[in-house]
């Protein structure tokens, strides 16, 4: 043998002869649950190294991902943050239709429970332009059959009046408004007294006498006398009460969200209705009129 | 074939012995075929292992730590495959590789022709082997074998004496000087 001492040619003769019979040996024995001798040994010889092997690519691997191969995130960040955003605005885009599916759907089901009331829907489209009057501009006009001093209620209750009609707009005075009016009476006393605007977000109820009793709370609806509503409607609840003289100093906080209308119905009507007592909003149906109708006629 | 010789190391020399054309091979086979069909007719007999002891003869004799292993091997394959299908091949191989080693390093640092040396060193060689197959069987195969008993004790015995008297019948086979 090459390169070793004459003194261990013997030693290593015997190691390989040896060797070679225990993998002789190997090859023979099977044991009873894991095969032949030599499978196991050469497994467990192996697997140490396949196991070592293995983590060790592992953390290579992740090591060049989470710190050298970042080659492209920047780029996927942007791009992923681009589609977050746009996500974000298709969420909000589809929050604000099923609102409004939901309000239309409110508004439908008020139809159909005063179906001998005619009415159109409206969606709001603008607002005044300065503080001085509290009007808002709807997208139906004297084509939708709307005239001048035709309500404007909300399934919440009353709105305020149409006070300009063009073909295809028309312009509501608001009920907060200094020149708006409506007739009204407590639900519970039967106190019948005129509800105008203050130019405020709060109403007023004119000519209640001190001796008469109001309570805070109580409801305040239209008594049909002026000719526009119909009696009944929801106009607000009494916010504040304070003795004046002669007459009570009464502000009424309105039923209608006069400040965040979207979708109104106006009453196609210049005569003295009479609506249903059931008046209360109910819950939206699946009925909903289709996303794509730029104006909701519930006519 | 080669005449005897002599190695001297310091004050002793020891002679090395070579063998009649065929007499390794004869006696080996010879050895091989009595283990084999001596048992059929006297049990006990099974006692002995000639192969072993042909082993350590020449083992002692040639003085030669590689050939001694390389002859270890043959006689251990050997008896292996007529052993049956219960001995796997390489259990008596291993065995007896390793006292084909020891008996020629031993016997080219002492005088093994003694009848009293070769009794002992046979005894001794007897044990090893045992102990070997033991470990073999228990690390290998799995099968618990006793360390020690009175079967190996009464094999060492025995062919430690049948040793002293069938090395001298086999130192007839070797050249003279």
């Amino acid at each position: 043998m090459v390169g070793v001492p004459s003194r261990h040619k013997s030693l290593v003769l015997l190691a390989g002869v040896i060797l070679l019979q225990v993998l002789l040996l190997a090859v023979q024995i099977k044991r009873d649950s894991q095969g032949r001798l030599i499978r196991v040994w050469t497994v467990g010889a192996v697997s140490p190294f396949e196991r070592a092997g293995s983590y060790g690519f592992g953390w290579f691997r992740d090591v060049w991902r989470h710190y050298f191969a970042l080659r492209n995130t920047t780029i996927d960040n942007e791009q992923l943050r681009r589609e977050n955003e746009a996500l974000k605005l298709q969420i909000a885009q589809l929050q604000g239709k099923a609102a409004e599916a939901d309000r239309l759907a409110v508004l439908l089901n008020f139809r159909k429970n005063h179906g001998d009331v005619p009415m159109v829907g409206a969606r709001v489209i603008g607002t005044s332009a300065g503080s001085a009057s509290q009007t808002i501009q709807l997208d139906r006009g004297e084509r939708d059959g709307i005239r001048r001093d035709m309500g404007v209620i909300t399934p919440d209750g009353v709105v305020g009046k149409i006070v300009e009609a063009y073909p295809n707009t028309s312009q509501v005075l608001l009920l907060t408004d200094k020149e708006s009016a409506v007739g009204a009476m407590l639900a519970d006393s039967r106190i019948q007294s005129p509800v105008g605007g203050a130019g405020e977000p709060l109403l007023t109820m004119k000519y209640v006498p001190n001796d008469d009793t109001v309570n805070l709370g109580e409801r305040v609806i239209t008594s049909g006398l002026d000719r526009i509503f119909p009696r009944d409607l929801p106009v607000g609840t009494i916010a504040v009460i304070k003795p004046g003289n002669p007459f009570k100093e009464i502000r009424i906080k309105p039923a209608a969200n006069l400040e965040r209308l979207e979708e109104v119905l106006v009453l196609l009507t210049l005569h003295p209705l009479e609506m249903k007592k059931d008046a209360e909003p109910s819950s939206p149906q699946p009925a909903v009129p289709p996303a794509s109708n730029p104006s909701p006629v519930v006519r | 074939m080669y005449d005897a010789y002599e190695i001297r190391g310091g004050e002793t020399h020891i002679e090395v012995h070579k063998f009649r054309a065929g007499a390794i091979i004869i006696a080996t086979l010879l050895a091989l075929v009595i283990q084999a069909w001596f048992p059929l007719h006297l049990t006990r007999a099974a006692i002995l292992d000639l192969p072993l002891l042909v082993t350590i003869y020449f083992g002692l004799s040639r003085r030669n730590p590689s050939t001694g292993l390389l002859l270890g091997m043959a006689i251990g394959l050997l008896q292996d495959s007529l052993s049956g299908p219960t001995v796997p091949l390489g259990l008596y191989g291993i065995a007896k590789t390793i006292i084909g080693y020891l008996a020629s390093s031993i016997g080219a640092r002492l005088d093994t022709e003694h009848p009293l040396a070769r009794f002992a060193l046979t005894a001794g060689f007897f044990v090893v082997h045992q102990g070997v197959i033991v470990l073999t069987r228990r690390i290998l195969l799995g099968q618990p074998e006793p360390w020690f008993n009175l079967h190996l004790a009464a094999g060492a015995l025995v062919n430690a004496v049948v040793a002293v008297f069938l090395f001298l019948l086999l130192d007839r086979l070797r050249k003279p000087l």
